[in-house]
């Protein structure tokens, strides 16, 4: 009898049971509690004219001191030049870095699917997955390697080639970050993106190449036919990813890489660095919140139309 | 490997042609250097002589090599040391901490017949659609919670990360046998014990692979020590960071009186910088090629949905 009902106890799963599986992850609700979703009620800050009280708690402060201000923030935040500045900086290297980080990848690892040698794959594939592996704060001093104004390689080589002004300040130039940005995330980004797309292609069954190779398909067509319809659930995976993230930026690309030079303002103002600049080098609490909210939402926002849409167009391939 | 070769007949014949492999391979080539020739730049110049840097630059080839960079480092870089174990506690306690939480919770989400399953996916879910971004999160750290030049500040909060909790949840779900739970629990065994005991030691793949993951971002961490350290606790400071503090000055190493006995002039700065940022990349460089396949197994399993 009383075996019985243990038995059925433990597949329905006794509230015992349930109680110490609840204690076993109390720890992590714990911190999600704190550092998820109290955070989520701190953007009160951003419907407050925030002002510190001095000697008092950031509480008292928040809620005492400050008065509720609507979306004064937000309108004043909108109204003011940097504004667009950030939002079109952000969302337009975005939408070029999701292009270049799908159609490189992908066009990579169907070349390295091809590559005779497995041997060479291989130490081609660890020499490019490198770059994933360092902080920016290290890229950031490869680069200076070869910018820096007086030592840098490409100046030197312009002196050694016998230039006039081989003394170019790399960090001044704005045309050419707009450039160099898109090619630093390329560069970092590049072998990750790789290794997922190739695992996806190493995961196809190889008796659909033998199938289309009967039927006379050439190279071209079994790429076209079979490899890239094939890797279309996980393309648009990370598509839906990297859309989720378009009103975010990479602040160690924007700001350390860059070494945060105050000429190139123009080219790394992006919201991340807006609002760590707002925030902590030259603080406005205020415009910072209402930057970081918007940010918030409107990510939220992107990452659910984005799912919502692919889900539309294949139901297979959407993320949730 | 074997597999291949055995089915070579056939992939003769699937296979491009040589001269487009050449210009593949040319292709490869070439992007590797390109991710690979800068770490080697900084390496040679950490090991260049300082006059040398003087009439030639940041060069491949130094006019002459030296090791007063590393000399330096080692005689006098008290500092350097300690920003260096700092580092591995971080990393190290990190680490811990955060297989330690995800776990739990994958292990959670993974019984299916946990009560509270439904409540807590989307306790850990709505997490990854909205967040109350940085200045929030700040606020609270810094003025809440008191976290501020601790070494806290730099480990808690990235610790748990819902996409690593997905991962282990879907791996406990597909390689622990529901039935191997279920005998351990007519044996009479607690949760805590099937899963320290039985789901834990079957799932290391999982867990060197998160625990990889979490080990190289808690070692290339600069972020949060940007936030929440201030200049005057320097000896909390992880390598990363002082990376950044010596980035425009390297006098920033004589200001340690603490760890520093005069010798300012005496500074090989150039060198010595960039020998820094190799004391940064080396360990990493060194190990991940062991540790790619997890990597590339982590990636795979992420692509997975739950």
């Amino acid at each position: 009898m009383s075996g019985k009902v243990k038995k059925r106890k433990s597949r329905n799963g006794s509230s015992f049971d349930n109680l110490e599986i609840f204690f076993l992850h109390l720890p992590t609700t714990i911190w999600y509690v704190i550092f998820c979703y109290l955070p989520m009620f701190g953007i009160v800050i951003a419907f407050k004219n925030y002002r510190v009280a001095p000697g008092k708690s950031f509480l008292y402060s928040l809620f005492v001191k400050s008065k509720w201000c609507g979306f004064d923030n937000f309108k004043f935040l909108v109204n003011n030049s940097i504004f667009k500045t950030m939002i079109s900086n952000t969302v337009v290297y975005n939408i070029i870095f999701i292009i270049l980080g799908i159609v490189i990848p992908v066009t990579l690892a169907i070349m390295f699917s091809q590559l005779y040698s497995k041997r060479f794959a291989k130490v081609c594939q660890t020499a490019m997955f490198f770059p994933h592996f360092i902080s920016w704060v290290v890229v950031g001093y490869f680069v200076y390697a070869f910018l820096a104004t007086d030592y840098g390689i490409v100046n030197n080589i312009a002196k050694a080639f016998g230039s006039e002004q081989w003394r170019h300040q790399w960090y001044q130039d704005v045309g050419f970050w707009r450039v160099f940005i898109v090619f630093l995330n390329v560069w970092k980004t590049m072998g990750y993106n790789m290794v997922v797309y190739i695992a996806a292609i190493n995961g196809i069954d190889s008796e659909l190449y033998e199938a289309a190779l009967i039927d006379g398909a050439s190279k071209w067509e079994q790429t076209r036919y079979i490899t890239i319809p094939l890797l279309r659930p996980i393309i648009s995976i990370m598509f839906i990813l990297a859309v989720g993230n378009i009103f975010r930026s990479d602040f160690g690309l924007f700001y350390q890489a860059t070494r945060n030079s105050p000429q190139l303002t123009g080219v790394t103002q992006t919201i991340d660095v807006y609002i760590y600049k707002a925030l902590l080098e030259n603080p406005n609490i205020n415009f910072s919140s209402a930057a970081a909210l918007f940010q918030s939402v409107f990510g939220c926002i992107t990452i659910v139309l984005a799912n919502l849409i692919v889900k539309r167009i294949d139901p297979e391939a959407s993320l949730f | 490997m074997k597999k291949l070769t055995a089915k070579s007949p056939t992939l003769a014949y699937t296979r491009v042609k040589p001269a487009t492999n050449a210009l593949f391979i040319a292709i490869f080539v070439i992007l590797s250097l390109l991710c690979f020739l800068p770490a080697l730049l900084v390496l040679i110049v950490s090991f260049s002589s300082e006059s040398s840097i003087a009439t030639v630059g940041y060069s491949f080839f130094p006019q002459e090599w030296s090791l007063d960079a590393y000399k330096y480092m080692f005689t006098q870089g008290g500092y350097i040391g300690r920003a260096f174990l700092n580092s591995i506690f971080i990393t190290c306690v990190g680490t811990f901490l955060g297989l330690a939480l995800c776990s739990t919770m994958g292990f959670a989400l993974s019984r299916s017949n946990y009560k509270f399953k439904g409540f807590f996916t989307w306790f850990i879910f709505i997490p990854m659609l909205f967040n109350g971004g940085l200045v929030s999160s700040y606020m609270i750290n810094a003025q809440v919670l008191h976290m501020k030049d601790t070494y806290w500040a730099l480990i808690f909060p990235e610790l748990c990360s819902s996409f690593y909790i997905i991962i282990m949840r879907t791996f406990f779900k597909t390689t622990v046998p529901d039935a191997v739970i279920e005998s351990a629990q007519i044996d009479g065994a607690s949760q805590i014990r099937i899963f320290v005991q039985i789901v834990l030691p079957i799932s290391l793949p999982v867990l060197a692979t998160i625990g990889l993951f979490y080990t190289f971002a808690f070692w290339n961490d600069w972020q949060l020590a940007k936030y929440y350290l201030s200049s005057n606790v320097q000896e909390l400071f992880p390598l990363q960071y002082v990376l950044i503090s010596l980035e425009n000055n390297i006098e920033f190493l004589s200001r340690n009186k603490q760890f520093m006995h005069g010798v300012v002039n005496t500074i090989p700065a150039e060198t010595v910088r960039m020998a820094m940022v190799m004391v940064a990349v080396v360990p990493i460089a060194c190990s991940y090629p062991f540790f790619q396949k997890y990597f590339v197994s982590g990636l795979t399993v992420g692509a997975v949905k739950g």
